[in-house]
Formats: structure tokens, C-alpha cells, sequence
């Protein structure tokens, strides 16, 4: 009969004590699990290193907001840029891709955000060396939808579904325009997932979505320090035949430019590969034209995101891991009260043991065996508890965050949970087995 | 030669300081396969004396040979072993592990020598016994007389030399009681096994060739007729 057998009868003697102390020590664990695991997927989550693109040029206003809410479409948007602003940028000769991006409409069912671009966002990498792969088609009509993983899985949508969208803000104004999915994209463990993709042209011509002629105007003058004149001068052609086809049908068949707004443009620099560090160079010019200019920025969104995680959730995140920390040392002390306790009503048990030829050392391992045993039982629960918490938890913290858990996600630092077990156990059960150890055989077998 | 004790002398101080004898035998021997009764007043030293003979208590001096094993000279280590491997022992009030079956309390006996717990034997000793169908038992599950049984197959299961057996009959019933001396004297004489039987029962030493006194601390050996 091995040490750890006979360890395991004595936690099955005292199986009430011994089945709440492990579950103290799941408990701990478990919650340890769950803040590692957060911390790995808001730290996945928020790490751009890998994001395809070098800019994301916004209205000014918190670097931060612009990030969020482009990348993550987890923030209304700040401002719009005038799509004459978006032409000029496309033409930089400096950059090779700008994809204009609006946002602000969420999907009539689910929630999930609605985001109106171009059919070559799908065509960029959306992370380095990573392309989107689609089941259906890539959208071509101006009613065209293709719409993320997530969104798929939770809506149940379907290539050949219609969709409506909601106006930004406000969920009693659905827009009667439908959408229909055209392609559903293969996961890609990013924001994309749980995004609603239309065609840009879909979106503006959306009832509601074209900004008013004069409002336009004042907007576009504001933005490039222009007068209205000259604004109305440089949209002049554009403006006549709007005016044309609202003389003769009533409403105008074509968007003028000038109604026309983005939420940001999502660029890439010209990349020379004799000079690899030539793009993040002209990255970081084209930023700080803008800081001096008027009223986009461009923002690099490895570095708000960057400050975010060092100042906000690094903080939080080892404040969390201390806390839980605390609760497993805390879990220590049960176990250790707890056999330490059980020692004064074994002692003749152990004198018993010694009389049969068990020397000190084998009652002293006996209740370390007992110590450890403990703390990987409740070790290895709370780890399942932890994993199976996250995965009850998932699917709310997706629809409250708009960030997406991975239900089977592992942290390797979770290896060191059941060694890290092994040495608490052993620290806490040094005491009881040294009294174990130190058991008057004589006394106890009398007694 | 079995067991062997040469100017053994044991004794306790008390709270007040006073320095108590227990012990204090100058010779005792006890033969291959002899079974001995130990007789004495209670508090004699009787139980003391199974202590110093299995190691359990190191005498103040003296010599305590073992199959010519000189145990008091071994470190507490060696006499742990010792005592596990080649001394059986049973108590008056059994002491069987509660948590453990009939059957596991057998090999945990066999688990502290250095040969490996032998299933198959214990079982075997455990229907010698008459336990057969009690073997997955846990103590509380069984009555007196089955737990003293029980305490004795735990005894023999790793073949010693020697069984020290503190009044062992003490806590069961009048009716079990010859039973289960029987029982230990025909084990130990199929085992080829040496007896001390520590009794306060003059009708139970007398049932035994040779009987021990601890009387005045000295254990005296009488020859009954």
C-alpha cells in the first residue's frame, strides 16, 4: 500500500473537511484561471503588433476613441470625414491602400455593428500574412452583405438571408433598405468576427445616411479651412447635375461626393523592401502633417492601445493576479488549518502506524502526501471550474464587450498552477508533518 | 534464541522530579517459537517492557537482542524496520486504522516492511482467520472478537519472529475470549512464531508453560506445573 494511497484514506476519513478544503483551493484556482485567461484574451485582443494596416486616419479628437472604434467597432464614432478628404488621401503618393470605413449602424438582430466599405478591405490582410477566406462570395452589388463568423454562428444567418440595419443610437428606426449576405467569412479570432460588412454604395444610398447639401458644404469648408464657395466651386459639376436630376425625376439618382462621409480610412504606406522600415518612416510623416494640419489625425493603433493595456489594464491585470494570489495562499491556510486541526485526533493513528514500523520520515511523507494530494485535487477543479467559468461567461462578456472568447483558450502560464500547488502544499504541510513526526509512539498508543 | 534481554533498566521522571523505576530486569530470554505469558500489577511496566522489546522505547540501559540482533544498539531507523519486519504486535484495544478495510489494515502492516504488500497473503490469513467474507469491512463494520482477528492476521502478515501481544483479550467478550487466545497460539505455533503475552488474568497465564512475574520491576520467569 503505496504513501499516497494510504493518504487518500485519510482525506476519504475526513471527507467533509477534506472535500471543502479542495474546494477552497478550486475556488482560488478557478478564479486564477479566469483572470490569466482574461488577461490572455484582452491582451490578444488589444495587441495591433500584427494589425495590417499602419494607419487609421479619423476625425481629431481621443486617439484612443478612433481606435475602438474602428478596429474594435466597440465606440460610436467621433466625427465623419468628407469623402473628398478620402480621395486625397487614396492618392498620397506614399500610400498604396486606403480603404474608407463607415460606421456607426448596428445589425436589426443581434446588435452587431455595421461596417460600409469597399470590396478591397477584404482583399488586404487583415493581420500580417493573414487573408480573409470566405464561404459565398465577396460583395459586388450595391445591396451586398458579407457578415463575420460570430455574427453567423449567433444570428444563424445563412448566405442568401436579408438583413435590416438600425440607425446609429437609435433602436427604433430601422432602416427599410435590405441587405442581403452574400458570403460568410471563416473566423478570424479579430473584431471582424462579429461585424456586419456592407457595401459602401449600399450604405450611403441608405435613406437618412446622405448628409444634407448645405450641411455638407459647411462641413467640407470647416474641414479644409475653405469657403463655402470654394467649396461649392470645386463640387460645382457634381452639384449641377444633382440639381438636374432633382428638377426632373423629383430626387437625384447619383450621390453627389460632396454627401458622401467615412468614419476613418484604414491605409497602408508604400513598402519598398531594400528599405523595410521606409513605410513606418513615411507612416510617421504622414501623421505628423496631419497633427499640424486641420482636422484628421492618423494614429499608429499599436501605440493608444499600447498605453491602454501598460497604464490601465496592465495595472488592473496585476493587481487581479495579486488578489487572486492572495485567495490561493488564503486556501494554503485552510488546508493547513485543516490537517493541522485533524493532527490532535490522529496522533494515536500515527503512533499505530509507527508501532506497525512505519519510521518518522514515512508518517512525516504520509501527511505531506496528504497536503499535496489536497492541493491538486482542488488545483485541478479549479482549473476546470476556471475553464468551464470563462465558458459560461463567454457569451456574455462577447455581447456586453464585443470582444471574443475562445472557450478552449489556454494560457501556458496555467502550466505552472499544479507545480506551483506542489510547493504551497508542501510549505503547508511541513508543520502537521512534523508533528506527525514527532508523535510519542508510547504515550499516543496508550492514550 | 528468540528474544533476549540483559540488565534492561528503564525508568521515568515525574513532575516533581523524582526519578521512577519502571525496569529493571537482568536477564529474561524468551525461545524459539516459546510462548511466554506476562504477568504483574497494572502500572508494573508490563506495557513498557513491549515497548523497550520492540523499540518503541530505548531502555536507560541494557541490551535487547533479537534473533542476536542487538536492537538497542540499532538507530531509531533501523529499529522501525526491524520492528516492522520481524516483530508482530497486538493490542489490547486492536488498533485498527478506522478508515482502513479488514484487508487494508492487513497490508498496511506488510506496507512498512521492505517486502511489498502481498494481496493474496493477506486474504489468506484474513480466511484463517474466519474473515473471508469480511475482508472489504471496515472495523467499525465488524464486532470485537472479528477486529481482534483482524489485528492478529495484521500481526503474523509479515511473518515475524516474535509477537508481543498486550493483553489482548482484555476487550473482548468472556465468550471470545479463549477463542481468540487460541487462536494466537496456534498462529504463532503454525508460524513457528516466539509469544509474549502480557495478561493481568492469572486463568490465562496459566494455560501458558512459562510465565513471567514483573514484580519489583524485574521480570522473574516461573515454570507453572
Amino acid at each position: 500500500m503505496s504513501l499516497i494511497s494510504i493518504a487518500f484514506k485519510s482525506i476519504r476519513q475526513r471527507a467533509l473537511a477534506s472535500t471543502l478544503t479542495a474546494f477552497s483551493v478550486a475556488l482560488g484556482t478557478s478564479l486564477m484561471i479566469a483572470v490569466l485567461i482574461a488577461n490572455t484574451i484582452v491582451t490578444r485582443a488589444f495587441d495591433l503588433q500584427e494589425f495590417g494596416y499602419d494607419l487609421v486616419i479619423g476625425p481629431k479628437g481621443s486617439e484612443l476613441e478612433l481606435v475602438l472604434n474602428t478596429v474594435y467597432r466597440m465606440a460610436p464614432p467621433i466625427e465623419n470625414l468628407p469623402w473628398r478628404y478620402y480621395e486625397e488621401v487614396k492618392a498620397d503618393k506614399n500610400i498604396a491602400v486606403a480603404i474608407p470605413v463607415a460606421l456607426g449602424d448596428s445589425s436589426e438582430i443581434g446588435g452587431f455593428p455595421i461596417l460600409g466599405t469597399v470590396v478591397e478591405y477584404f482583399f488586404n490582410e487583415y493581420a500580417h500574412g493573414k487573408k480573409f477566406q470566405i464561404e459565398g462570395e465577396w460583395p459586388s452589388h450595391k445591396w451586398d452583405a458579407v457578415i463575420g463568423s460570430h455574427v453567423a454562428r449567433v444570428n444563424g444567418w445563412k448566405v442568401g438571408d436579408p438583413f435590416h440595419m438600425v440607425h446609429a443610437g437609435q433602436a427604433d428606426h430601422v432602416h427599410k433598405e435590405e441587405f442581403t449576405i452574400v458570403g460568410i467569412l471563416k473566423p478570424t479570432g479579430t473584431p471582424n468576427d462579429r461585424t456586419v460588412f456592407v457595401n459602401l454604395n449600399g450604405f450611403f444610398a441608405i435613406d437618412g445616411h446622405e448628409k444634407p447639401i448645405d450641411e455638407a458644404i459647411a462641413r467640407e469648408a470647416e474641414f479644409f479651412g475653405e469657403t463655402p464657395e470654394q467649396v461649392r466651386q470645386f463640387h460645382a459639376r457634381e452639384l449641377a447635375q444633382y440639381q438636374k436630376e432633382v428638377e426632373e425625376y423629383g430626387h437625384a439618382h447619383t450621390l453627389p461626393m460632396l454627401q458622401k462621409e467615412v468614419t476613418s480610412i484604414l491605409v497602408k504606406m508604400k513598402f519598398d523592401p531594400k528599405n523595410p522600415t521606409l513605410s513606418q518612416s513615411r507612416a510617421i510623416g504622414f501623421s505628423a502633417r496631419l497633427k499640424e494640419g486641420f482636422k484628421a489625425q492618423a494614429v499608429n493603433p499599436i501605440r493608444p492601445m499600447q498605453r491602454l493595456m501598460d497604464k490601465l489594464v496592465g495595472n488592473i491585470r496585476i493587481l487581479l493576479m495579486y488578489l487572486t494570489g492572495l485567495i490561493i495562499l488564503v486556501s494554503g491556510v485552510g488546508i493547513f488549518v485543516s490537517i493541522y486541526n485533524s493532527m490532535a485526533d490522529r496522533k494515536k493513528e500515527i503512533a499505530i502506524m509507527r508501532a506497525l514500523g512505519a519510521d518518522r520520515m514515512t508518517v512525516f511523507s504520509i501527511i505531506l502526501a496528504e497536503s499535496v494530494a489536497l492541493c491538486v485535487i482542488g488545483g485541478l477543479a479549479g482549473i476546470v471550474m476556471g475553464h468551464g467559468l470563462i465558458m459560461l461567461a463567454g457569451p456574455v462578456i462577447t455581447a456586453r464587450s464585443g470582444l471574443l472568447i475562445d472557450p478552449f483558450i489556454f494560457d501556458p502560464q496555467e502550466l505552472i498552477i499544479i507545480p506551483a500547488m506542489i510547493i504551497l502544499a508542501s510549505f503547508v504541510g511541513f508543520i502537521p508533518g512534523l508533528t506527525a513526526y514527532r508523535t510519542d509512539v508510547a504515550e499516543n498508543l496508550s492514550s | 534464541m528468540s528474544l533476549e534481554l540483559k540488565n534492561i533498566k528503564k525508568s521515568y521522571r515525574e513532575p516533581d522530579g523524582n526519578v521512577l523505576p519502571i525496569l529493571d530486569i537482568e536477564h529474561f530470554q524468551v525461545g524459539q517459537a516459546e510462548q511466554i505469558a506476562l504477568v504483574g500489577s497494572s502500572g508494573g511496566g508490563k506495557t513498557t517492557l513491549l515497548n523497550v522489546i520492540s523499540g518503541i522505547t530505548t531502555p536507560d540501559s541494557g541490551q535487547v537482542f533479537i534473533d542476536g540482533v542487538e536492537i538497542t544498539r540499532l538507530p531509531e531507523a533501523g529499529r522501525d524496520r526491524f520492528r516492522a519486519e520481524r516483530i508482530g504486535f497486538v493490542f489490547q484495544t486492536f488498533n485498527l486504522l478506522a478508515a482502513f478495510t479488514a484487508l487494508e489494515n492487513v497490508l498496511l502492516g506488510m506496507s512498512f516492511s521492505r517486502g511489498k504488500a502481498d494481496k493474496q497473503l493477506a486474504k489468506d490469513l484474513l480466511e484463517k482467520m474466519g474473515l473471508g467474507k469480511r475482508l472489504s469491512h471496515r472495523p467499525s463494520q465488524l464486532s470485537v472478537g472479528e477486529q481482534q482477528r483482524v489485528a492478529i492476521a495484521r500481526s503474523l502478515a509479515n511473518r515475524p519472529s516474535l509477537l508481543l501481544a498486550d493483553e489482548p483479550t482484555a476487550s473482548v467478550d468472556p465468550a471470545n475470549q479463549d477463542t481468540i487466545l487460541k487462536l494466537i497460539r496456534d498462529m504463532c505455533r503454525e508460524f513457528g512464531v516466539s509469544l509474549l503475552l502480557v495478561t493481568h488474568a492469572m486463568e490465562i497465564a496459566e494455560q501458558f508453560d512459562r510465565v513471567a512475574c514483573l514484580k519489583d520491576f524485574n521480570a522473574v520467569l516461573q515454570t507453572t506445573s
